[in-house]
């Protein structure tokens, strides 16, 4: 066949591919399958699925993008537009960016009202019989007809999408073989029938070398696991429950003890959030290094657990995979949503240590990094991620193994007690940091039990309601969480040449956000960034703002919580801040940010 | 007092031991009992304090702990979320007898969930209700298991149909079910010691009256109701492994129940020649004591060999709060081959 022009210059590795199907259609693996291939075509990507809270029957989208310079937050245009949902058809068709390119599934008769893209109807229904799929699981593989159509257009490697299924059927080669034939066969349609060569093309590139793809909830759940793992109870919650999934998931690979056969931490699937965090306390204070995964409204539930575990100090993590909120809110969208939630978290005076990962490399770091925090301090500990973090996948570095032992913290056994030269008691500060000295029962010394309550209690965990020792106990809570600061992760701070101004990010949005400082400063804008690690703030971040003209918060919710908490902990610097928020349930995009900044500069 | 000569028990312990704090519950609580009669079924079953975790939620049932064991570990949690915070307590340390110790309005009401949940987990833990039907703390409240009509000072007439605490155990399919009267303490420490012993959950509904606010003669949580209507189901004994031989116990008068550490029970049948080891029966047992006004009181259902959730959760023999830390790590190696697994 003869060589097909296109009419326009190339766009080689730089696009957005959204998928708009049903959902529970089965889209995922013709999803998953793209984008790996891409990834194993060296070209750097990301997958964000914006999906009802629904089995099946609503619209679901997954926008593939493909960058070359790494780009890799949302992006707000779409160039390649596949229709398989006559639901969502003429929107679907009016988001497209002109000179796109609209593929549909020719059973969808909906009018076509654009003349400025390039549209293709796809012979679904037909290419599938014709492929000899069992009736049964034609629904299924119907989605692989836009893969194959896909694959023609954008010159996939064939053999890329074959590796790519073969990693996601694990190597069963009955449906790599199923899904092959109509990939094929949906190739060979689309060369007879595309009169027109895409503008935008695959080319093999070196940019995925030494990445790897992941979730979020994959990799906190490992790690957890290199942290250390002892004990995980957890309550099924969208979109924390894939990390539960996974530490259950690599639990035999993981932690089987090669002579028992038993593992090594357990799991156990609680009754509701209030008992799942209950069970972790209950383990963390006998000794156990413990997890648990919840989003916002399993935090609601969880808050006065956590307000006892912080006063009666015992070590927990849990996690907070953000979806949007208040109240059941949009389960399926992510947010940043509950910092002044978390941070906060019980009656009473509260405040508690946040991990941000901003990748999903940092995922598994802050998980071990998390379980030594916790019980260095004995106190809950939170990491905080969102829907888009912990669901998607996403191309990161591979996980470094920890490079510091397992921290303990101050925990006496018997032959500790017997060599002690003070008097011990449960909540004295003998170090004088803060962080007394625990025992945990099995401990059979004479010395080593106590009496542990959320009620009143002095340095040796006896009942009180003495003024005084009320007071000093609080402070003392207190002197321990102002010691955080300096154990937490520092911010990250990119620098550019004559920035006066400054930007705080931290999490999912940091692809965005640096993709904007680079557009900012092609507008004449240079801006510096501090992506932030966690909370509390330490100097690095205070330096930062007094260093600045001035700076703005970005992050995704109302109220800009984030930048109250910055505002209350340096109350001088307050007037620099400027709250940028964006609370929409998708995911931040450069292009918001860069306007967003810019239409502050520029007024 | 004189100086009176300490009795040591079989770990060279004395009840002096087993003690805890002094009780700040009203003098006449049927919770004083409790206590008692735990420090005394501790002693004597040679229970080193050391090997004993103790749990409550709030209300005077869960203040309990504080007053027997003080060299045990003990944690006062939350109302209603005992059960949570002893499953994950006990996973640390499977050698550990856990206690907790809750009430009704702890376990009936706010606790509904987390109660019935442990039950069917089968987790081995001694779960005591000091069941009062009223709420004390709080100054004389009705409880989830006050009786229809009850009516109590500056509170209207309870309006609803009880829970029964016993009743919800068993539905819970709890493996040793059993119900106890302040009143009569000699049988509630030989309840105490099996429950010890077995290997599961194991629920005792106490009922133990409130002196200060629900113990009119004609109420069903009083002191005076009970002795009145208590019909006990067995003369209930404990034997340990070692004495079972020299035992003499009569075929069809007595039945033998074989704990998972070796000890027995041995229930000498009363008027109902009821069995234990039927849930069924054991429903049935319960409606028709409601409806003969009866407190039946003994071990009522009882299956030793029900799995627990240890047994379940693949967990190792170790004691898993003494692993080191170096073996809670996964090896360097493992994961390269996780991150291979992403590509």
């Amino acid at each position: 066949m003869a060589e097909k022009k296109s009419v326009l210059e190339p766009v080689v590795n730089d696009f957005s591919i959204t998928v708009g199907t049903v959902n529970g259609s089965g889209s995922q693996t013709a999803n998953l399958t793209l984008m790996r291939a891409f990834f194993k075509m060296g070209i750097p990507i990301s997958g964000k699925n914006i999906f009802p809270s629904n089995i099946q029957g609503l619209p679901t989208w997954y926008t593939i993008r493909v960058s070359k310079d790494r780009y890799l937050a949302r992006s707000e245009t779409t160039e390649i537009m596949v229709a398989m949902n006559p639901a969502s058809f003429a929107n679907d068709l009016d988001k497209l960016v002109p000179g796109g390119i609209f593929l549909y599934a020719d059973h969808i008769k909906e009018e076509i009202n654009r003349a400025d893209v390039v549209v293709y109807p796809m012979p679904v229904k037909e290419l599938v019989r014709e492929s000899g799929a069992p009736r049964s699981l034609r629904d299924y593989v119907a989605n692989m007809v836009y893969v194959g159509a896909l694959t023609h257009l954008l010159g996939i490697e064939v053999e890329k999408l074959q590796e790519a299924l073969d990693f996601h059927f694990g190597g069963k080669q009955k449906p790599v073989e199923l899904n092959m034939k109509i990939i094929k066969k949906s190739i060979e349609w689309a060369a007879e029938n595309f009169d027109q060569a895409s503008p935008y093309r695959a080319e093999q590139m070196d940019g995925t070398d030494g990445y790897i793809l992941a979730t979020g909830n994959t990799a906190g759940a490992l790690g957890s696991i290199y942290g250390g793992l002892q004990f995980t109870a957890w309550y099924p919650i969208t979109p924390a429950t894939g990390m539960p999934e996974a530490i259950t998931k690599y639990r035999p690979f993981l932690q089987e003890d090669p002579e028992t056969k038993k593992y090594k931490f357990s799991v156990v699937q609680a009754e509701d959030e209030l008992a799942a965090v209950g069970m972790i306390i209950g383990a963390g204070w006998a000794g156990l290094r413990t997890v648990t995964a919840t989003s916002g409204p399993g935090m609601s539930l969880m808050s006065e657990y956590v307000g006892l575990a912080y006063y009666a100090e015992i070590p927990i993590v849990i996690w907070n995979v953000q979806r949007m909120g208040p109240s059941t809110g949009l389960p399926t969208r992510t947010s940043q949503g509950d910092i002044n939630q978390t941070y906060y978290l019980g009656q009473g005076d509260t405040k508690h240590p946040i991990f941000f990962p901003g990748s999903v490399t940092e995922c598994f770091e802050f998980g071990w990094k998390a379980m030594d925090l916790a019980e260095q301090l004995q106190a809950p500990v939170f990491v905080l991620i969102d829907l888009d973090m912990g669901m998607n996948q996403w191309m990161t570095e591979p996980f470094q193994y920890p490079d510091t032992p397992i921290k303990r913290g101050k925990i006496l056994w018997e032959d500790d007690l017997d060599n002690l030269d003070w008097e011990w008691g449960r909540y004295l500060d003998n170090d004088g940091d803060g962080i007394p000295y625990r025992t945990v029962p099995g401990n059979e010394h004479p010395k080593s039990a106590y009496f542990t309550r959320g009620t009143g209690h002095d340095e040796y965990a006896n009942y009180s309601e003495d003024p005084e020792t009320w007071a000093a106990n609080l402070a003392r809570l207190n002197k321990k969480f102002e010691l955080t600061r300096t154990m937490v992760p520092k911010p990250e701070i990119h620098s550019r040449d004559g920035a006066e101004i400054g930007v705080i990010a931290f999490g999912s949005t940091d692809p965005a956000v640096s993709e904007a400082c680079d557009y900012l400063e092609a507008d004449g804008v240079a801006v510096d960034y501090l992506r932030l690690r966690a909370l509390p703030i330490n100097e690095d971040v205070v330096d930062f703002i007094r260093s600045h003209k001035r700076v703005y918060v970005v992050e995704m919710n109302r109220d800009g919580q984030l930048c109250q908490i910055i505002a209350l902990e340096m109350l001088d610097q307050a007037t620099k801040l400027i709250s940028l928020t964006y609370n929409t349930g998708l995911q931040l995009t450069a292009a918001w940010v860069q306007n967003a900044i810019l239409g502050k500069e520029m007024k | 007092m004189g100086a009176k000569k300490e009795t040591l028990n079989g770990i060279g312990l004395s009840k002096e031991d087993y003690a805890g704090a002094p009780s700040t519950l009203c003098r006449g609580c049927g919770h004083n009992a409790i206590v008692n009669q735990m420090i005394a079924a501790c002693y004597e079953e040679n229970i080193p304090p050391e090997k004993v975790v103790k749990f409550s939620g709030i209300g005077c049932s869960s203040k309990a702990p504080t007053y027997f064991l003080s060299r045990s570990f003990g944690f006062n949690g939350l109302h209603g979320r005992m059960p949570s915070l002893a499953t994950g307590a006990l996973f640390a340390d499977t050698s550990l007898i856990g206690i907790g110790v809750s009430g009704d309005g702890d376990s009936a009401s706010i606790g509904m969930g987390q109660f019935k949940h442990v039950m069917r987990r089968n987790l081995p833990l001694v779960y005591i209700i000091a069941n009062n039907g009223v709420y004390g703390l709080t100054k004389g409240q009705i409880s989830a298991t006050a009786e229809e009509g009850l009516a109590l000072k500056n509170q209207s007439q309870n309006m609803y149909m009880p829970i029964d605490i016993v009743w919800e155990a068993l539905v819970g399919r709890a493996s040793f079910v059993a119900r106890g009267f302040s009143g009569d303490p000699k049988q509630l420490k030989d309840l105490f010691k099996a429950a010890l012993h077995h290997r599961g959950m194991a629920v005792i509904d106490v009922i133990s009256p409130c002196v200060t606010f629900n113990n009119k003669d004609d109420t069903l949580h009083s002191y005076a109701w009970g002795k009145l209507h208590e019909v006990a189901l067995h003369e209930l004994s404990f034997v340990p492994a070692a004495e079972i031989v020299t035992v003499d116990y009569e075929k069809g008068q007595t039945a033998k129940v074989d704990l998972h550490d070796g000890t027995h029970i041995i229930l000498k049948k009363l008027e109902h020649g009821y069995e234990p080891g039927d849930r069924g029966a054991a429903l049935q047992l319960l409606e028709e004591a409601n409806r003969k006004q009866e407190l039946v009181t003994g071990l009522i259902y009882i299956d030793p060999d029900q799995k627990t959730i240890f047994d379940i959760d693949y967990l190792p023999p170790k004691r898993l709060n003494r692993v080191p830390a170096e073996e809670l790590r996964p090896s360097r190696e493992s994961l390269n081959k996780v991150n291979a697994l992403m590509v």
